[in-house]
């Protein structure tokens, strides 16, 4: 077993796992984040993406041991305790960017990833690139697309959903 | 995935004398190949040993005349880098080209050199710009480096530090992407070096990455697309599978190389690299 101490959503934790734990195993099993899902879990779907360092990752593929001493966002962490949806959720919602949702949580970390990298005015040509490695089996991207592109100009400053 | 003793050294030396202690140990870095290997129980090695954490690993920076980039800088870094777009622009281009977004913050050129997937983008590069691969015993020519389908001069206990890269006068690389799998079904990297040309095919060698020496041949001469209109790519030695035949991707090499060679005539002449002046490519 292995200690490690890493923040979690802005909460410092501790545990002993063994190094083959994947990151998306530790925080779904062991914290009870289940927001993150493993879909193909061969770093192809994006279903489990979280930020590590405030940076998207497919946390199938990436150990918990290599998370020790960082920061890692999911999901949860976006509207805390109930509080207000986030805008990428808020728009997600709105726009109607999902049907079964089991790729939505993977869809919006890489969004807000999306949106830090590259601004809040985002073609939908960017938008659909960058979506490369985030898989949705029921839409059409569609919906996906317009959330994101609305979510996008939500979150500059002083935007509106 | 099959259990193992996970190591964290701080030093290159460290990560060397582990790999060389434990038998089939295997050096992470992003872990986006190994990671899919092992949960497949396609590899399971008993001590993994993490090179994340050693400092400056993953630096940028020309170094003379050369672009020096540490083996654990990511692709998304060396997308973004600056230094890199003002260097080498067609490196960063390809750089923001692997996988996806995700992938591209994990995953490292070390990490791809070390593996030589036969469809991975940057043993292109580095094979076509004539790069030296410095490792922790020595120093490798691309040339020598790779040696077949996931093979290279690499010893097991020989950990890649940094990949020096001269600067070419003009460069670009061109891939067609499986629809599917979006990984290099071909790809060429041309470039046009201050002593010759040197044009390097991913995605098609039946043993992994391979020179045009036809096409450089004939880009020797004058650098331009008109000299490769006689350019005929023989199947043998191509792969063939159900993603396309020998004699397509034999094809797909002429015309990528072709559509690569415009791509860099198209580029402003070159004769140092002055990182602050020129416009990075995004």
């Amino acid at each position: 077993m292995a200690k490690i101490s890493l923040t979690v959503n802005g909460r410092a934790v501790t545990a002993n796992v063994d190094p083959r734990t994947l990151l998306v195993q530790f925080l779904r099993e062991q914290l009870r984040l289940t927001g993150s899902h493993v879909g193909c879990d061969t770093s192809q779907c994006g279903a489990c993406v979280v930020h590590l360092d405030g940076k998207a990752v497919k946390s199938c593929t990436t150990l918990a041991v290599m998370a020790d001493g960082h920061e890692v966002v999911t999901i949860e962490g976006l509207a805390p305790d109930g509080a207000a949806l986030h805008p990428m959720q808020q728009a997600f919602y709105e726009h109607h960017g999902l049907q079964c949702g089991y790729c939505t949580p993977g869809m919006i970390m890489t969004a807000v990833d999306l949106v830090q990298r590259k601004g809040h005015e985002l073609s939908e040509q960017t938008i659909r690139d960058e979506l490369e490695g985030n898989l949705c089996r029921c839409t059409g991207y569609q919906n996906i697309v317009m959330a994101i592109a609305a979510g996008a100009k939500a979150m500059a400053p002083g935007g509106a959903a | 995935m099959y259990p193992f003793k996970y190591h964290r050294p701080a030093t290159v030396r460290q990560a060397a004398n582990l790999l060389a202690k434990h038998e089939e140990a295997r050096p992470i870095a992003g872990g986006h190949t190994l990671l899919p290997v092992m949960k497949q129980r396609l590899a399971a090695p008993p001590h993994l040993v993490d090179l994340s954490h050693i400092e400056g690993l993953g630096e940028i920076a020309m170094q003379g005349r050369a672009l020096m980039i540490g083996a654990a800088a990511t692709h998304a870094e060396v997308a973004g880098s600056a230094t890199v777009q003002a260097a080498i622009p067609a490196l960063a281009e390809l750089a923001a080209e692997i996988g996806d977004p995700a992938v591209r913050h994990r995953g490292t050129i070390g990490g791809s050199l070390a593996n030589n997937d036969p469809a991975a983008d940057y043993p292109a590069a580095v094979l076509a710009l004539g790069a030296t691969i410095v490792t922790s015993k020595r120093r490798l020519k691309a040339d020598q480096f790779f040696q077949g389908l996931f093979t290279t001069a690499l010893d097991p206990d020989e950990i890649i530090t940094k990949i020096m890269l001269p600067l070419p006068k003009k460069a670009a690389y061109c891939k067609f992407r499986n629809p599917a799998s979006r990984y290099a079904l071909v790809g060429v990297f041309v470039a046009k070096r201050p002593g010759d040309v040197r044009v390097a095919v991913t995605g098609a060698g039946a043993d992994g990455v391979f020179r045009l020496s036809a096409a450089e041949a004939a880009l020797q001469k004058r650098f331009h697309s008109k000299m490769l209109g006689g350019l005929h790519v023989a199947a043998d030695g191509l792969t063939s599978d159900l993603h396309g035949s020998a004699a397509y991707r034999a094809h797909l090499i002429a015309v990528l190389t072709r559509r690569a060679v415009e791509a860099a005539q198209a580029r402003p002449d070159k004769v140092a690299a002055q990182p602050a002046a020129l416009e990075p490519v995004s």
